[in-house]
């Protein structure tokens, strides 16, 4: 074994017949245990919607029932409502992420250290202690007096500004050559030119990971639109999920298979782009 | 000993060669060339404007809101009443506050250290390269990728408190009784600290895995000339160089535990018997169900500062270690 493949175990050693069912046996059982019950979920959501309280590993035939009764509870609406604001969230963050980066990489101004420490601040500010004063908020903006509350626009906005995704493109963005710039600044280039068209597009990676980890966090909140929403046409489906737990003529197949619904999207974006998910996650999690 | 000094200092002045005769002038057109460069003041300002409006109006205004509220007694239409410190005294006094806090503070040491704990297993046990290696691990990181909901609602049908439930079929295997899980006030705390070890430890795997890429290969090397055996190894070599991931984890998983909620609220919303409420429900519960925004605003001003607190102590102790 080369000092490069070597671990703290040195289970990549064993070559020995015992090792190697030791090592199998361990992996089926992490298998088990941390993607068992999403098969579980998985397999109810096609299962039949008689049996009401189990869920099951053995698929008891397969079925599109639990679908067809989710829709017409409105699970196609709330899954309209979650996307768009994923979407427009998205597409916010990102804007918003990518200009503040800008101005934090490859400009000095005086007061910058004062942003940065206010958005390092915002980061260690849980939205979960300012659910009380944001709700009032959102139902009043101050100076221009919208009210938010009931709106998509409500969940959407609030998740514009976001200091991880800032900090990921200001840290990108730092190591983008000042020689490029400086020869589109002798060809004249103002800077909203060199942002679009230098910069920006020497940093796909970092809008890459910017954009999974931004997709999660949307599409993984719960709070914001618990807070926002006043009645079902503004639910996103993770909070449809519980009215629909409480109906009691709604199954758990049922439930599962909104869950179905609900989960896939995220799963789907982390398997496209585990690459940058993963390395996001360390660079964002040690450097922090 | 002057010279070295100012050479270095010297050097980039005169790297234009003729365009620089004079001191005074070569910084004269340094500094013209720098505002021509960085064109006016406020153009950073422009591109930051989106970023600070609302993180002034998402973050920044409601922390202050929530810091006046708390000295008031919030009253819709009547206009608000300073109480001064009536509201922290309510709550640091109320009962159900102290059993939330206790609660809080339980659920997040059981689940930063299960999942610290059953991370670093795991991490352990799938380092390495191998396609077998990297399916099981993207598999088992999944549950971190589900929504919370999802992962709630999930959990609370496999806690189903019959024996026909999915995990009390399971435990019926083994010979053990049907549990009540979340709707037994004595399994209930339990039961949501085992679904927040869940769904936690994968990620404290994928970040001790990315430490562990970082551990220096040749000490295991060395370790094993010296004859130390496995846990040896663990435990002089890998823990010690993992030090700082441990320490970046603990206070990510401690704040993530002090301000628990979504699991909490659906899964049993505080009950059976309040054996489960947390001071997030019970700061919900005050604000939007009862309107007492004051006690709720006081309440969430006391989970700030221990977060806080919490951070600056790690950072702290991080510090004086590394020195």
């Amino acid at each position: 074994m080369s000092a490069q493949t070597e671990t703290a175990l040195g289970l990549t050693e064993s070559r020995s017949t015992g090792g190697r069912i030791l090592k199998a046996v361990v992996h089926l059982l992490v298998l088990i245990i941390f993607a068992g019950p999403l098969l579980a979920l998985l397999v109810s959501a096609f299962g039949h919607v008689k049996d009401p309280t189990q869920l099951s590993i053995v698929p008891s035939g397969l079925t599109l029932d639990n679908f067809r009764i989710a829709f017409d509870q409105g699970v196609l609406a709330y899954l309209l409502n979650s996307f768009l604001v994923v979407g427009f969230g998205l597409l916010l963050q990102v804007a918003v992420s990518v200009l503040a980066g800008y101005a934090l990489a490859r400009k000095k101004f005086p007061g910058m250290t004062l942003v940065l420490v206010a958005i390092l601040a915002t980061l260690m500010l849980p939205e979960e202690i300012l659910a009380l004063p944001l709700s009032l908020i959102l139902s009043d903006l101050p100076v221009v007096h919208f009210n938010l509350i009931g709106t998509l626009a409500g969940m959407i906005v609030p998740l514009g500004a976001w200091g991880f995704s800032i900090l990921v493109m200001t840290e990108f963005m730092k190591d983008v050559p000042r020689e490029l710039e400086e020869a589109a600044r002798i060809d004249g280039a103002g800077d909203l030119r060199i942002f679009a068209q230098i910069i920006l597009p020497m940093c796909k990676p970092a809008l890459g990971v910017i954009g999974v980890f931004g997709f999660t966090m949307i599409w993984d909140q719960y709070l914001l639109p618990l807070l926002v929403s006043t009645d079902s046409s503004s639910y996103t489906l993770p909070l449809a999920l519980r009215t629909l737990r409480i109906d009691p003529a709604v199954t758990p197949g049922v439930v599962m298979a909104a869950s179905l619904l609900a989960l896939l999207p995220s799963v789907i974006v982390f398997l496209f782009f585990q690459r940058s998910f993963v390395s996001g996650l360390s660079s964002g999690a040690l450097k922090g | 000993m002057s010279l070295d000094q100012a050479e270095p200092v010297a050097a980039p002045a005169a790297a234009p060669g003729p365009r620089a005769p004079g001191r005074g002038r070569a910084a004269a057109t340094a500094r013209q060339g720098r505002s021509r460069r960085s064109g006016r003041w406020w153009t950073p300002w422009l591109f930051l404007a989106p970023a600070l409006i609302l993180f002034l109006y998402f973050k920044f205004i409601p922390m202050a809101n929530a810091l006046t509220m708390s000295f008031q007694e919030v009253q819709p239409y009547l206009g608000n009443k300073w109480v001064g410190t009536e509201n922290y005294s309510t709550v640091l006094q109320s009962h159900g506050f102290r059993e939330a806090a206790w609660h809080t503070v339980v659920l997040a040491a059981g689940q930063t250290a299960g999942s610290m704990a059953l991370g670093l297993v795991l991490a352990l046990l799938m380092e390495g390269q191998g396609r077998r290696l990297r399916f099981v691990r993207s598999a088992a990181f999944l549950p971190v990728v589900v929504p919370i909901a999802v992962v709630a609602e999930l959990w609370r049908i496999m806690y189903h408190p019959t024996g026909d439930g999915m995990l009390n079929s399971l435990l019926g295997l083994v010979g053990l009784g049907p549990s009540g899980f979340i709707n037994d006030p004595d399994t209930s705390m339990a039961s949501i600290m085992l679904t927040g070890i869940w769904r936690g430890a994968p990620y404290d795997m994928m970040i001790i895995l990315a430490g562990l890429t970082s551990v220096d290969r040749g000490l295991y090397e060395a370790a094993k000339v010296d004859g130390a055996s496995r846990w040896q190894r663990v435990w002089y070599v890998t823990v010690p160089g993992l030090r700082s991931v441990f320490s970046i984890l603990f206070i990510l998983a401690a704040i993530r535990g002090l301000r628990v909620f979504t699991e909490v609220f659906l899964l049993t919303n505080g009950g059976p018997d309040g054996s489960t409420e947390v001071v997030m429900t019970l700061i919900y519960k005050l604000g939007l169900e009862q309107s007492r925004l004051g006690v709720g605003a006081a309440g969430a001003v006391l989970l700030f500062v221990a977060t806080l607190i919490l951070t600056v102590v790690v950072q702290l102790l991080r510090r004086r270690e590394s020195k």
